[in-house]
């Protein structure tokens, strides 16, 4: 039985120059590569003797509109040998094509279809990239950080039509987001001065 | 003559009883034979995890009853430990406790549910009946100990919100007296019982390797002999203490996912047994002020409680600059929270790993080839709950 530090070495001396960072972090190894690397690093994880991360447990993504690289995708494996965790990771731009791992993992065709219609991340020869979780006809990714919370649309029963119709959102009050952060305890320029006595 | 042949699609749901919640299903049709499912979710699609973004951690813990709402503790359960892990807080011994012994309740609540419906789904009325019955016991446990029936929130990073109401111990330790023998009086209905022998077995295979590929967990994955159980594999709270045993099946089909549930009930029973036995007494949440709010008697004397308390319920407790995936053993399966905090009383990213996304994606894999008929009877055996599907 290998500790995670030991594994943690194995994918290193591996996989070298495509990992750019590790790290071990709650008992996880969190991996950071780049997105051309993505199916080797993928494969060599899945089928090498001392990885085996056979399981795929789920792909998301993560969305930084201030940063130059706008997504982080993330994969999470998980090996049942070796009873370890493994979290993959890497940065794209917004209008990247990542390649699918949907002939690596089964599992991964629902799993890519959601950060698809969540983010609008496409995937490269997936085989059947429609929205998922989203209504019909839906316009736009809703967890990107810049996606309203209340959207676009909403429907109800219009009593004319005698049928279910979309319209704009109409708010009786605006969505509020107060800021309620405030120092916990006492403010900067307090705390700065009672350290310095 | 040459024979044609012409596909039939078929509509299947939204609103259909034995969908299990809102499922559309379009199916392919060889005559009675089933070529293609494809499954259409997100009917019930509310933006739990976009919701979250915008509440602080304790507002977003009533999202996780609503996701798998038959064991809604179970998924705060991993929502809690996502915290715990990151602030590095102590939860003491007492309420590890309690959350396990609610957590087991979880798990009998969700297979009561899914085995008596999956019965009702191929003709057998009764063992509904009979279950619903002990479900309603069970969620007056929930009601005494959280104030609802089904969304407790009650599960707290730090420990839960109350102590245990004087005299429900007794209560669960005299139900759990005469539950196996309503699991019996169930299973003398269901196990040997030629029509659901006939419309089970060897329906819906999965092979060891399939279940590995399409990231099935929980009964699915040990139905089909893989011993693998989150709570043994990678314990969380007092799970190790625990004296438990793993059910597994042999063929994979959906028979044996029912008999898995079957001894998965009798298997938390002892755990609920052992829980009460061994329950010390103690705090119930972390005594730390920052995170947990005061009691109620200290906020009349004390200042600085009040302060906390105010602090609690405006902005919340900060979460250091972190991202963490913690899973934990819900009764569907691996049920996965992916939390990335940002410093501030928010997260800035929470994802929900739902195991029922990973099952009905399978669907097209599993019905293939089986008949019409087969159809609810593999859903059933899936235990799908359309609140952690779409989120």
């Amino acid at each position: 039985m290998f500790s995670l530090q030991d594994l943690e070495k194995k994918i290193n001396s591996e996989l070298t120059t495509k990992i750019n960072t590790s790290k071990i972090n709650h008992s996880q190894i969190f991996i950071n590569i780049d997105s051309e690397d993505l199916i080797d690093v993928i494969l060599f994880l899945k089928n090498n003797e001392n990885t085996k991360f056979r399981q795929l447990i789920d792909i998301t993504a993560v969305d930084y509109p201030q940063k130059d690289k706008r997504f982080k995708l993330v994969y999470m494996f998980l090996s049942h040998e070796y009873n370890s965790r493994l979290v993959l990771e890497c940065l794209i731009n917004e209008d990247e094509i990542v390649p699918t791992i949907t002939k690596i993992y089964p599992a991964s065709n629902w799993m890519e279809r959601e950060v698809f219609d969540m983010y609008g991340i496409k995937f490269k020869d997936h085989p059947d990239l429609r929205r998922i979780l989203t209504d019909y006809g839906f316009e736009g990714f809703p967890l990107r950080k810049d996606f309203p919370l209340t959207g676009h649309n909403e429907v109800r029963y219009s009593e004319d039509e005698k049928k279910v119709i979309y319209e704009p959102v109409k708010l009786e009050q605006n969505y509020r987001n107060f800021d309620y952060e405030s120092p916990w305890e006492g403010t900067k320029y307090i705390n700065k001065n009672t350290k310095d006595k | 003559m040459s024979k044609q042949t012409k596909t039939l699609n078929l509509n299947f749901g939204p609103q259909h009883p034995a969908a299990h919640g809102v499922l559309r299903l379009i199916l392919e049709l060889d005559g009675e034979v089933v070529e293609k499912a494809d499954p259409h979710i997100g009917l019930l699609h509310r933006g739990t995890e976009k919701l979250i973004e915008h509440k602080t951690y304790s507002q977003a813990v009533p999202y996780f009853d609503r996701l798998d709402y038959v064991a809604p503790m179970n998924q705060e359960h991993a929502f809690a430990l996502a915290i715990e892990k990151i602030l590095k807080i102590e939860v003491p011994i007492r309420a590890q406790y309690i959350r396990v012994l609610f957590c087991e309740i979880g798990r009998i609540l969700s297979h009561i549910l899914n085995i008596t419906t999956q019965a009702l789904d191929v003709g057998a009325l009764t063992p509904s009946l009979w279950g619903f019955e002990e479900r309603e016991t069970l969620m007056t446990f929930y009601e005494r100990v959280s104030g609802s029936r089904l969304h407790a929130n009650y599960f707290r990073a730090g420990g839960v919100h109350k102590d245990l109401p004087r005299g429900l111990e007794n209560d669960i330790s005299d139900f759990i007296k005469k539950f196996p023998k309503i699991i019996d009086d169930l299973e003398t209905l269901l196990t040997d019982n030629r029509i659901f022998k006939q419309r089970n077995v060897d329906i819906g295979v999965v092979s060891k390797q399939d279940a590995l590929d399409y990231s099935f967990s929980g009964v699915m994955l040990r139905g089909s002999n893989v011993a693998w159980d989150l709570r043994k594999s990678q314990p969380y709270d007092c799970y190790e203490q625990m004296e438990f045993n793993i059910p597994v099946g042999t063929n994979g089909d959906c028979y044996d996912r029912y008999l898995c549930r079957v001894e998965e009930m009798r298997e938390s029973v002892k755990i609920i047994d052992q829980c009460i036995k061994n329950m010390p007494k103690g705090p119930i949440k972390t005594l730390d002020g920052k995170i947990s709010p005061p009691p109620k008697k200290v906020l009349k004397e004390s200042m600085e409680a009040l302060i906390h308390h105010f602090k609690l319920f405006t902005e919340g407790y900060r979460v250091n600059k972190d991202e963490i995936y913690t899973a934990v053993e819900a009764p569907k399966g691996e049920f996965g929270v992916y939390l990335i905090s940002d410093g501030s009383s928010k997260p800035y990213k929470c994802k929900i790993r739902a195991p029922g996304f990973s099952h009905l994606q399978a669907m097209d894999y599993l019905i293939k080839g089986h008949m019409l008929a087969d159809v609810p009877a593999v859903l059933g055996s899936l235990d799908i709950v359309f609140g952690e599907i779409d989120r």
